[in-house]
Parts: structure tokens; sequence; C-alpha cells
């Protein structure tokens, strides 16, 4: 009921009109420009989330570092903390006029705030957590025998990660991508923040439809959420599709 | 010499796992470091691998310094108590690793994963996952694997101890036969007396550590250094304050003989051939335990008085630390 009913519903309405609503919300430049930028934002979010996420991983369970135990609870910071919060703190940092770095930056002519950089910088922020927690447990279940062996067999620190740690830690990975991807796209609070909510320019899909339900554009506004909605729906059949592959083995 | 280990020491924060630990290993020979659990051996046998640093001491392996050497760059191979098995390939390519890291030619590693795979008599198994084979069929191809890479040593840490008891006296005569065949330099790490007593050519005991003793079977178990060592191959009881093999006792039923420790039996318990009896003497707080075969324990039943007599050719060894009643049994 919680779930679904809602959700049926922003289907219904969509569909209201036919396939006219979404004709009307696709012809619209505006929204096709959003979600065109969610998927860069959400995209790089996500290549950079996977990158620095199994990186970390890597680290907090390999490795013996002072401060590690600090690192791990830093961790779950994005979950806890409430996305505005996050978008107005890189406001504070990174603002061309008073921030720590933003002025720096901004003679260097690289602006971060109200645009793309600040944008992706807060999705990545906010599903940071999704793949480490994904792929710790896996990595401290599978152990570093493997690793060990491997090494032992004469392999690099790059062959083993390539041959052995990856195919061993893989579905953990997917699944956090797929999870962080879904995130990433729904992201509103931080991103709203640090956009500026420019339409036509660095307005994201969930902040289009914000605005054209507030203008009465519902039609739009619900077509919008169906695709978000659609995308999200497809990450999760997607990974459950995969998962049961991995039983099998 | 393929292995000289030099003023090696290793900490663990406070714990120190080896201290000055110095030890040569001969090339072609079964090495069995033995002792019991948290003794350092095992971490002894990482550091030669490399897997471990040593805090101070250096590692030679054939001629070659390998103190700071990279463990791929050692060219030994290495077993884990565990199996460390590849678990998303087969047994076949998990035997293949080594070789196709060295970028071998195809043809070449498939005719040596063969070879490896007869001598360790898995080859129908060779498409199987690891997670399809029991535990010594796992053990057997982490074998295969470590030997695939043509290694100049190779370390074995209790690579049969998560196996069942009659599967390990099984692959443990196999190893014995195998490195006959293959005679590569081998050091392997037990705590079980009876495994390293069986395979090996020469022992190292280890204990908090330390080195307490090496030499072969033989000279170990005939020539204890210590009460340690003695006590750790097998079981020992006191008399009279000193170190005695239980079958190195005889019972008798009068004082006739010279020196003889009368006591009572309190306890007697038969396992197989074996039967046990503990007699209560007057000089001791602990029993002192005589084990002989059925035949000549009969005649004796709980409560009969008799004299104690170190069979001749006993083995006695002084006590150096008092034992408390629990460790004295525990033997």
């Amino acid at each position: 009921m919680l779930v679904a009913w809602p959700t049926s519903l922003v289907v219904r309405e969509t569909f209201s009109q036919g396939l006219e609503g979404i004709k009307t919300a696709l012809s619209d430049p505006d929204v096709t420009h959003a979600l065109w930028l969610t998927g860069v934002v959400a995209g790089t979010a996500v290549v950079i989330n996977l990158l620095f996420g199994v990186g970390v991983s890597l680290l907090l369970v390999r490795y013996e570092f002072p401060g590690k135990r600090l690192l791990s609870a830093m961790i779950d910071v994005p979950l806890a903390v409430s996305p505005v919060v996050v978008g107005l703190a890189l406001v504070l940092v990174y603002n061309p006029r008073f921030g720590w770095f933003g002025p720096t930056l901004d003679e260097h002519g690289i602006q971060v705030i109200f645009a793309t950089p600040g944008m992706i910088m807060a999705t990545c922020f906010v599903a940071l957590p999704l793949v480490i927690r994904e792929v710790v447990p896996v990595l401290e279940e599978v152990g570093d025998d493997q690793e060990q062996a491997a090494r032992s067999l004469g392999a690099n620190a790059l062959q083993t990660f390539r041959r052995i740690t990856l195919p061993s830690i893989k579905w953990a990975v997917v699944y956090g991508v797929v999870l962080s991807l879904a995130r990433s796209l729904g992201e509103f609070g931080a991103v709203k923040v640090v956009s500026g909510n420019v339409v036509g320019q660095t307005q994201t899909a969930t902040q289009v439809v914000q605005q054209k339900y507030q203008n009465f554009e519902q039609g739009t506004a619900y077509s919008v959420s169906f695709l978000l909605a659609t995308v999200s729906v497809l990450c999760i059949i997607l990974v459950s599709f995969l998962r049961p592959k991995e039983d099998e083995k | 010499m393929s292995i000289e280990i030099v003023g090696i020491g290793k900490r663990f924060g406070d714990f120190v796992a080896l201290e000055d630990v110095n030890l040569k290993i001969p090339t072609g020979q079964l090495t069995a470091l033995l002792g019991p659990s948290g003794g350092g051996k095992s971490t002894l046998l990482r550091i030669i691998a490399g897997l471990e640093s040593a805090d101070e001491g250096t590692v030679t392996i054939e001629g070659t310094e390998a103190t700071h050497l990279p463990p791929q760059k050692r060219n030994v191979g290495f077993v884990f108590q565990h199996y460390a098995a590849f678990k998303h390939m087969n047994v076949a390519r998990n035997v293949a690793f080594g070789l196709e890291i060295r970028k071998r030619p195809k043809q070449e590693v498939k005719k040596r994963v063969e070879e490896l795979l007869e001598l360790v008599h898995l080859s129908q198994f060779a498409h199987r996952l690891p997670s399809q084979l029991s535990g010594g069929q796992r053990q057997r191809m982490a074998l295969a694997r470590a030997l695939a890479v043509e290694p100049t040593v190779l370390l074995l840490d209790e690579p049969f101890g998560a196996l069942d008891a009659k599967v390990r006296k099984e692959l443990r005569e196999w190893l014995r036969r195998l490195h006959d065949e293959v005679h590569v330099t081998t050091v392997f790490v037990t705590h079980d007396q009876e495994e390293a007593l069986e395979v090996a050519d020469q022992i190292v005991v280890i204990n908090d550590g330390r080195i307490e003793q090496i030499g072969t079977p033989d000279e170990l178990y005939d020539h204890p250094a210590n009460d340690f060592v003695m006590s750790f191959l097998g079981p020992v009881t006191t008399l009279e304050g000193q170190l005695v093999r239980p079958h190195d006792i005889d019972l008798v039923d009068n004082d006739r003989v010279a020196g003889s420790v009368p006591g009572v039996i309190t306890r007697m318990l038969r396992v197989g051939v074996e039967v046990r009896f503990h007699v209560r003497t007057d000089g001791q707080d602990t029993d002192v335990l005589v084990t002989m075969t059925r035949g000549p324990a009969r005649g004796f039943e709980v409560g009969s008085k008799v004299w104690l007599v170190p069979s001749k050719g006993a083995l006695t060894v002084p006590l150096m630390t008092p034992r408390t009643e629990e460790e004295a049994l525990a033997v």
C-alpha cells in the first residue's frame, strides 16, 4: 500500500490522455535538457563512486591504518545527514565569493557551485555509502587467502585485483552501482541547493518535476516522474535478474 | 642450504611472535615446523613466503637474499590450511594460474596442467569448480597449483588441519610419496606430532617464538633437548620429579625391584589395544599415568596396590618447571 498504490497513481496520471502526456513533456526543451543533465550527473557520479567505492572498500578491509574506524564511521555520514545540509555545506566550501576554495577555483575559471561539477559532487556524496556498504561485507567474507595465494603464485597487485579480487566481489559491485545509480537519478535536496535550479541550464529531472507541478503543468510533472520511476524500477529488476545467477554458482 | 634464516624477530603489538630465530633448511628435504598453536611457526612460514614481513633478521632462499622481496618474486609455492582455492575458476584454471601469470605459451600450460592433475589424481575433475570437490581434493588441487610454477621451495601451512582424521592420514602418506617423487624442498607447519614424526626428514620444534630443538624424528624422540620437546612429542607423565613416557613404566605387584615406587591404582581405562592406569603415589599430588597393552594389564584392577618401575632404557628428563595438575593431565 505504501509503495505500490502511489506509484500506480503516477502511472495512471501519466497515461490519462494516452501517450499525449509523455509527448508533450518530451517536446519541452527544458524537460529534455533536464533529463540529459540528470543522465550526465548521475552517470558521472556513479563512475566516480564505483572507483572510489571499491578503492575505499579495499582500504577498509585489507589495510590497517590509524583513523580506520573514523573513516568507516564517516562513510555513513551521507546516509545520516540530510541531503539539503550536504548541498549547503558544498555551497559554503565552493561558493565563488566567500567559500573556502571557491574564490581560488573561480580565478582559474572553474565554477563548481551552480554548475555541473558541484551537482556531481553533491550526488557522489549522497550515493557514496551504497557501493561501499555492498562491497565491504563481501570482501570481509571472501577473506584474503585467495589474494595471498595469487601473490605467492607470482601475480602482482594489479593482476591479483583483476583476476582474483574483482571476480569475487563482482556482484556486490554491480548491485552497489545499480543502487547508487537509482539513488543518483532521484537525488533532489543536495542538487537543488548546489545547482541553483536554473531552468534549461542546471535543472535536473527531479527539479523539473517539482517546478512543473507547482506551475500547474501536472501532466509534464507526472510524465517525468514516470520516466524516473521507470528507470529505477528497471534497475531493481535488472539486479534481481542478475542475483540468482550468483547463487547457482 | 636452501633456506637460511638469520636472527628473525617479529612482534604483533606487545606480543612477541618470533624472537631471534636462526634456522637452516637443507635442499630437497621435507622439514616440519612443529609446535603448539600461537607458538610462531605459521608466522615463520609466512615470513619465508613473504606474506608477512619480519621486524628484524634476514631470509635467504637458494642463495638469494629475499628479506625484502615481495611474495611474487620469491618463487615459493604456498599451500594454505583452508585451501584458498580460486572459487570462480575450475580446477584446471586454478592450477594454470601461476603459469598464465608468467605468460607461458598456451600449449605448454595445457600440457603442464595435465601432468600435474595426473600427479595429484585429479585428472577427471579438471572441469569442476572447487566447491564441487571434497576437502582432500581441494587441498591436492592447491598443491598442484603451488607446484605448477616449479617453486624452489614449497611451503605448507597446516595443510591437513581442516581435514578429518582419516583423510588427513591418507594425505600425509601421499605427501611423503609425492615428495619422494618431486624432491622439491618442502617446509610444512603442523601442531600434530604424529604427522611430523611420520612425514618429515627434519623437525624443528618451535614454542613461544623460539626454536626448542632441531633434529630428525628419531633424534627428537630419543634425545629430546628438554621437557617441553619431550612432552610435545607424545604423552608423558611425571614419576619422582622425572618426565617419563607412560609406556616406559612397568607395573609390578611386589617391591622386589630396587627403587620402585609404591602406589594405588585409582582409575583404569581401556582405549582399543591400550590400557591406561592412573596410579596415586605418596610422593606427588598428581596421578602417574601408565599405559600398556592388554596382555600384561591382566590381573590389575582399581584399588590394587602396585609398584612402579621405569623400564630398562626408559628415557627420563628432569622436570624444569613445576606443572599444574591441569597441564599434567593434558599431556
